[in-house]
């Protein structure tokens, strides 16, 4: 089957690469960009895993070609934080003990930097809601939750001291 | 899974016409539900036409006062839409109550309302499955039932429509806009829509070869308490057992339709007739000719019990 060509931008940067339609944004970004901070946990758009922010939504990667991905605007775990400058998102779920086995912590990080995104300020139910995309084995989410209304209130503590 | 070539299409009349030339050939809009069943071939299409770029997106007011929802507009979008929140409840209540924010964000209104059945035997390509593969048997007759439909089933297949969008849908008389592949339009009102079993359970809906859905719409709006419950196994992230959307009027009349019952969202009129007379007398007119199993008898209950409790919150 012919490839097709593809252009994506990935935390900020263009990549193009060569593509056949079925292969799947999720196996693309891990096998050929080498970006592995998204995980595969079902591979059947159940697990939120493999969730990443294009154009500025939540989206999870194994339910999309990366064909239809051409032209998008991509963001993983890997354009949220580095190891030395965390997100404070990632400071957050160390501080709080948001994660034990850490394999649902980059989908999770990166649909719970875009619940941020779209509502600032929101309650507990509201977060519960907000995740309910993404599934975690080992923390029973209390901690998940505790540690993005942190978050929340540290995104919101330091906008208005800039004010 | 397997290979298949890939084109987006530059407008819905040319959509049609690739579509209807090519039997293996199918839309992708959303890619929810597509996608999973490739991956497990249970679909396999040779040819894919992207329908996401053609403009069918918008939600705008129709001349009798109602509204007009593109095929393409998303789930996420739709449910927080100022009109729809406010003279359509019912309809915001549902969407939100099904899935989960990254799949409402790609979700589309069209590619909802096709959604195919969750019965477990349909994805599992090991067994028989009159929807999957015509003629081979239903395993889920005899089988596990417990999610499956108590009404309107047949002796080929007991599967039930998995969408909460498509019942709300029915209680406030959505009518489908199709272009066909000659490029004729037409309006299909949403009970005609689905398509129930029969001896046919792989023929779903009534769209014909390459027929593009281009938009829902609603008449204006009706006023009421609009009310959307969903019973299920956990509070979120779960398909419906049973579920109830409502719209209910201060004199105790209303409409309502039922989810998770049958092959697609359950309306009696005479069954509404009977609402100011309360949950059981509806419940019974709308279950007249159920055929549970063993299994799934509990539903009989769970509806009645689920249209009381809408009903008193109505009146609260
Ligand atoms: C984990 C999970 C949980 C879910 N939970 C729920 C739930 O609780 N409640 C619920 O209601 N749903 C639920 N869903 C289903 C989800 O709502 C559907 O997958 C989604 O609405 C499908 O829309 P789509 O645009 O992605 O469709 P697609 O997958 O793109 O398409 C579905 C079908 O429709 C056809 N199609 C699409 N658009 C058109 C068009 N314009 N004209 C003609 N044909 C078209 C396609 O060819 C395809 O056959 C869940 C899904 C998953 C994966
Ligand atoms: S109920 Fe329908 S979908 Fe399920 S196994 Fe039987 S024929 Fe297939
Ligand atoms: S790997 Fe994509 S949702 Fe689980
Ligand atoms: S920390 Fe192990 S799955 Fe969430």
């Amino acid at each position: 089957m012919s490839k097709m060509h593809i252009k994506l931008t990935v935390n900020g940067k263009p990549v193009e690469l060569l593509a056949e339609p079925r292969e799947l944004l999720i196996h693309v970004l891990r096998e050929e960009l080498s970006i592995t901070g998204p995980h595969i946990g079902c591979e059947t758009t159940h697990c939120g895993a493999c969730t990443i922010d294009m154009d500025g939504r939540s989206i999870k990667s194994c339910t999309v070609f990366a064909a239809q991905a051409n032209g998008a605007n991509v963001t993983t775990i890997e354009g949220l934080g580095t190891p030395d400058g965390l997100h404070v998102l990632q400071t957050m779920f160390k501080e709080h003990h948001g994660l034990q086995c850490g394999f649902c912590t980059p989908g999770m990080i990166t649909r719970a930097y875009r619940l941020l995104q779209e509502n600032p300020d929101p309650t507990e139910e509201e977060v519960r809601f907000g995740m309910s995309g993404n599934l975690c084995r080992c923390t029973g989410y209390q901690n998940i939750v505790k540690a993005i209304l942190a978050a929340a209130a540290e995104l919101n503590a330091v906008k208005e001291a800039a004010q | 899974m397997r290979a298949f070539t890939y084109e987006r299409a530059s407008s819905v009349e040319a959509a049609a016409k690739a579509a209807a030339s090519n039997s293996q050939a199918r839309f992708i809009a959303g890619g929810t539900n597509l996608l999973d069943l490739m991956k497990l071939e249970i679909e396999t299409p040779t040819h894919l036409i992207d329908i996401n770029g053609l403009g069918v997106d918008k939600i705008e007011g129709t001349q009798e006062g109602g509204v007009r929802i593109g095929a393409l507009v998303r789930n996420t979008d739709l449910a927080a839409h100022e009109t729809i929140r406010r003279d359509y409840g019912l309809l915001s209540r549902a969407l939100l109550a099904g899935a989960s924010g990254q799949l409402r964000n790609k979700a589309t209104t069209a590619g909802n309302l096709l959604q195919r059945t969750r019965c477990p035997y349909f994805y599992d390509t090991n067994q028989p499955c009159n929807k999957r593969q015509q003629g081979s048997g239903c395993s889920a007759i005899g089988g596990f039932t417990r999610q499956h439909a108590v009404v309107g089933t047949s002796d080929a297949c007991i599967a039930t429509h998995p969408s909460d969008m498509a019942v709300a849908m029915r209680a406030l008389d959505a009518v489908v806009e199709t272009v066909k592949a000659d490029g004729s339009r037409r309006s299909v009102p949403i009970e005609d829509f689905h398509r129930l079993p029969g001896d046919t359970p792989h023929i779903e809906t009534v769209l014909e070869a390459g027929e593009v859905v281009t938009a829902v719409t609603l008449p204006p709006p009706v006023g009421g308490k609009q009310i959307y419950r969903k019973v299920r196994d956990r509070a979120s992230y779960a398909f419906a057992l049973v579920s109830v959307g409502a719209v209910i009027q201060s004199d105790g009349t209303g409409q309502v339709a039922v989810g998770g019952i049958a092959h697609k969202p359950w309306r009696i009129a005479t069954a509404e007739a009977e609402l100011p007379r309360g949950a059981k007398s509806t419940a019974d007119a709308l279950l007249a000719d159920a055929r549970p199993t063993e299994q799934n008898r509990f539903k009989i209950d769970l509806v009645r019990r689920t249209l009381g409790a809408v009903l008193t919150e109505a009146r609260g």
